[in-house]
């Protein structure tokens, strides 16, 4: 069974740790947040100029001038603090921030990644991305593993423009979790009842196989 | 003190002309000045160069300077939630310059600061960094950007004195304190307007001298984007 999306980010959430200040992207990253484990103590980062992200309010804080880079209603919490979009990216390229988890439409077995544009079809913006990606110290991935016409995302070279040159440290798909190395994606667990042969047909770019490859724990 | 109140946004945006560069502050439909916008429209002023984080939605904010066609060029960052954006800049009619978010903020705080260029990591490697200079420092290539300047910033801010001292409130700060010190005229739109001496000057976010122009606000729609809740 490959992993759905709340499974992906239950994966994920097992790479934080505490005391970690950690910037979600939109979508997958985002849920992560939900499955941080009790007892870890981690501060969330909105780069549009918030740390400290808290729940979602309810009804009645719901608050317009509170929302996150998604463009969220948000809530603060005891400890939050609030500042400029310059301050925000500050923080991000000064390298203070510890974690960076976001999506991506490809990434190289180098560690490139493209998430911002399809020429012709789609130009939404790099947003925070190219910055984020530039100076995180820890990127993780969140994708799917293949298109839907069933082509690999997971590739020797991006075809897409570029967001970053080798940055991704992990990634984990609905099928696999995987760290790229300086050989390829080494492949370190496998969704529940996804095989070895299922990753690699999967997967365009190189991936290295060593030993029994256990299945993620969530 | 130097008063810098005018009457109205009218007052306010009397000189704003055809093929001007603005800046407007916010991120998303939070924190835009709202009540500058509608003027642009009202005087329906073309051929503007727009710098702003996002470009609207298609029927609220920027995005009602793109129906009119009142927008020749755009420097943002993310435009994913207009439509017609995508659509006219998709089709070539209209200029469209996307910049990273943390550099487009160093832009403008640098154009504030009298910084004329910066080196960033972001963006290095990809077509963002065409033509521009790159540079290693510490064995990490980065690139040379320059700064931002606008004809005038449209900025929102919750509270504001006659001085034109600013507080923002929540994330409606956003990119607002860097676009006051950038234009060649800032005008500030507040909630809530007062005399100078009633905000604490230890609480100040925008320092007055940014500021030429300010006026209280008619109304704020402050529409919500992603109205997300839970359960109470």
């Amino acid at each position: 069974m490959a992993l759905d999306k709340n499974q992906i980010a239950k994966r994920i959430a097992q790479e934080v740790k505490n005391g970690m200040y950690v910037n979600l992207g939109i979508g997958i990253p985002t849920l992560v947040a939900n499955y941080i484990p009790h007892g870890i103590e981690v501060v969330l980062q909105s780069e549009n100029g918030l740390l400290g992200m808290g729940p979602f309010p309810t009804e009645d804080q719901v608050d317009a001038d509170l929302i996150n880079a998604g463009k969220q209603t948000i809530t603060t919490l005891p400890g939050s603090s609030i500042f400029s979009s310059a301050d925000s990216f500050g923080m991000i390229r000064g390298e203070h921030v510890d974690l960076t988890i976001l999506g991506a439409m490809e990434v190289s077995e180098e560690g490139d990644i493209a998430n911002w544009k399809i020429p012709g079809k789609m130009v939404k913006g790099m947003g925070g991305a190219m910055d984020l990606v530039a100076s995180a110290k820890n990127i993780i991935v969140a994708m799917q593993h293949t298109a839907r016409d069933g082509s690999s995302k997971l590739l020797k070279e991006c075809t897409l423009p570029i967001t970053g040159l080798k940055c991704v440290k992990k990634i984990v798909t609905d099928l696999c979790v995987m760290e790229v190395t300086d050989k390829g994606f080494k492949l370190l667990e496998r969704a529940p009842g996804v095989s070895v042969e299922d990753i690699q047909k999967a997967t365009e770019g190189t991936l290295i196989v060593e030993g029994d490859i256990p299945e993620v724990q969530l | 003190m130097i008063n810098k109140t005018v009457k109205n946004v009218q007052e306010a945006l009397q000189d704003v002309q055809d093929g001007m560069t603005l800046m407007l502050g916010g991120f998303g439909l939070c924190g835009i000045p709202e009540n500058c916008i509608n003027e642009l429209l009202r005087l329906g002023v073309k051929d503007l160069t727009c710098i702003s984080n996002n470009a609207g939605v298609d029927d609220f904010g920027i995005g009602l300077l793109l129906q009119k066609r009142q927008v020749k060029k755009m420097i943002a960052s993310y435009v994913g939630e207009n439509a017609e954006f995508e659509r006219q800049l998709l089709s070539g009619e209209l200029e469209v310059e996307l910049n990273p978010q943390g550099t487009l903020a160093e832009r403008i705080r640098a154009g504030g600061a009298g910084i004329p260029a910066f080196f960033t990591p972001a963006g290095y490697g990809t077509e963002v960094g065409e033509g521009k200079e790159s540079r290693e420092f510490n064995g990490k290539m980065y690139l040379m950007e320059t700064w931002l300047k606008a004809d005038f910033a449209f900025v929102k801010a919750w509270k504001g004195d006659t001085a034109g001292n600013l507080i923002y409130k929540g994330t409606a700060r956003n990119f607002n304190p860097m676009m006051a010190t950038a234009g060649k005229i800032t005008v500030a739109e507040v909630e809530e307007l007062v005399p100078a001496g009633e905000l604490d000057p230890n609480m100040i976010h925008t320092p007055g001298i940014f500021v030429q122009r300010i006026f209280q606000g008619e109304k704020y729609e402050k529409r919500i984007e992603q109205r997300t809740v839970r359960q109470a």
